[in-house]
């Protein structure tokens, strides 16, 4: 049996694998997005690797890269997605 | 013009030789340089050291070699790995005769990091090249997909495509389905006899041979390449050129990356050359021609992880002083660097990839800059200027190599910052403490 963390995403509480990016995370939510482009098209992680800045979030207040951030039990993560507001 | 940020107060650091990069050239540097007893720093943006290719998380499968580097390094007591750290520009008060300054930066606060020696192994990324529908949520890169598997991501059941050129393009289809998802096709650019042509040079490597074997997909189709993903809010379909027809596959992701690129911003700000590879040139003991500045790896021209192991030992051996153990290991470099020459040769991109965008595909996914705009623009600079181009948050990593791609343009490096940084870190600031 695989542990897990808690997080939330957007308010939504979400229960992960131990050890997942924030960016795999992401993949639970009902979109999977993570931002608003500069003309509104959702997005969502592209590069995997820390490059295209694609999957940027807020991570407890921080923006972040979420492909480059492992999540932690408590995370309080905010989408760009404007599906929630904090 | 490249210069240190102005009035930079951040606290600062030094150790004896500063490796930037944590994958296997970084590690394989650090491991190299550790017996001369120097004091080590490796720092790595990504949360565990292995770089891409041996990326670390809950859905990776670390091979044996990986595995004893990270014991090795944790082993080496004056070797420090800072994790989570990333170089986001040039440092000021460098001593003299020390390589340069370097502004770090990690979750909590930002620092000068001075160093005597300096080893780039900043290694390479995907070439991602626009095609109508690449912004859609579930299109990825090749390398991507299989970062992203790697670090959790669950695809168990999905139905995914992957195209482009590449080794890269079968080692993320096996990642794929090991996860459990169904590769219903590898789209490759190339033609079956370049393919040929590669696989009939492989035995000289036998190790690539083992390697490349059981990564032989079905799903794998040669003078493929992607025409078109298709979705109202995520990927649904895409669409193949094949030989001379074209196929519609409905899919849940496409992975799609073109080749690798060598990560040379660091590089070139510190005022590197540049290769006939687009990598950072080296001499004989992997220096640059900046002074105390190394490069080791994919970031001097891409060629596999076996170039990058035997290329950070002799840098880490040249940093630490021992120029005689870093030129012994001249002959498995040169080994390599025909390996690196069959890749170079048998996966080049075809010209047709440059029809792919159409007027309204997007080029610039940072401040969605769509083809049309950058149609009429006569270079780089010009683009930024009066399109914003590459002046977004990944500061033209993406844009910057397509471009170079699509209409043959140079993109400069950055002049000041190379990541986006926090104010605290370039005012001085440390924001942990109250």
């Amino acid at each position: 049996m695989t542990s897990t963390v808690n997080i939330h995403i957007d308010g939504q509480p979400l229960s992960v694998q131990a050890g997942s990016s924030v960016a795999a995370a992401l993949a639970a939510t009902p979109t999977g997005c993570s931002r608003l482009s500069v003309g509104g098209e959702p997005r969502a992680p592209f590069c995997g690797m820390g490059i295209c800045h694609e999957c940027r979030v807020t991570i407890d207040g921080r923006r972040q890269l979420a492909c480059q951030t492992v999540c932690q039990s408590g995370m309080r993560i905010t989408t760009g997605t404007a599906t929630h507001r904090p | 013009m490249n210069s240190a940020l102005p009035s930079i107060a951040a606290p600062s650091r030094r150790c004896d030789i500063l490796i930037i990069g944590a994958g296997p050239a970084g590690m394989a540097a650090a491991l190299a340089a550790a017996p001369s007893g120097a004091a080590i720093v490796l720092v790595d943006d990504n949360p565990a050291p292995g770089g891409q290719i041996w990326r670390d998380g809950p859905g990776a499968h670390l091979p044996p070699l990986a595995r004893t580097h990270r014991e090795r390094l944790s082993g080496a007591a004056n070797v420090r790995v800072l994790t989570g750290t990333r170089v986001v520009g040039l440092g000021s008060g460098a001593q003299p005769g020390d390589a340069p300054a370097l502004l770090l930066e990690d979750g909590e606060r930002g620092w000068t990091q001075h160093c005597g020696r300096l080893i780039l192994c900043t290694g390479a990324r995907e070439l991602l090249l626009p095609f109508p529908g690449w912004t859609l949520p579930g299109v990825t890169g090749a390398g991507g997909l299989q970062a992203l598997i790697k670090a959790g991501l669950p695809v168990r059941g999905q139905r995914i495509v992957i195209a482009g050129t590449g080794p890269l393009l079968l080692a993320a289809a096996h990642t794929a389905a090991e996860a459990g998802a169904r590769v219903l096709r590898v789209a490759e650019q190339a033609s079956w006899s370049a393919l040929a042509g590669f696989g009939l040079q492989l035995p000289r490597w036998p190790a690539k041979a083992v390697q490349a074997l059981p990564l032989l997909a079905p799903s794998l189709r040669a003078a493929s390449h992607v025409l078109e993903a298709r979705g109202e809010h995520q990927v649904q379909s895409v669409r193949l050129q094949r030989g001379t027809g074209e196929e519609v596959l409905e899919c849940d992701r496409l992975a799609c990356g073109f080749g690798l690129v060598p990560n040379t911003h660091l590089g070139q700000m510190l005022g590197c050359e540049l290769n006939d590879r687009q990598g950072l040139t080296v001499d004989a003991v992997q220096a640059t021609a900046v002074p105390g500045v190394f490069a080791a790896g994919e970031c001097t021209g891409f060629g596999g992880s076996d170039k990058a192991l035997v290329e950070g030992a002799m840098a880490g051996h040249a940093a630490a002083g021992d120029a005689t153990a870093a030129l012994a290991l001249a002959p498995q470099r040169a080994r390599w660097q025909g390996f690196a020459d069959a890749l170079h040769r048998h996966f080049a991109l075809s010209p047709r990839l440059r029809d792919l965008p159409r007027p309204d595909t997007l080029v610039c996914r940072c401040e969605d800059v769509a083809h049309a705009q950058l149609n009429a623009r006569s270079g780089w600079i010009d683009a930024k200027l009066h399109t914003r181009c590459g002046m977004g948050p990944c500061q033209g990593r993406v844009c910057g190599a397509a471009t170079q791609f699509l209409f043959g343009w140079t993109p400069t490096p950055a002049r000041h910052l190379l990541a986006p940084a926090r104010i605290a870190t370039l005012a001085g600031t440390d924001e942990s403490t109250p």
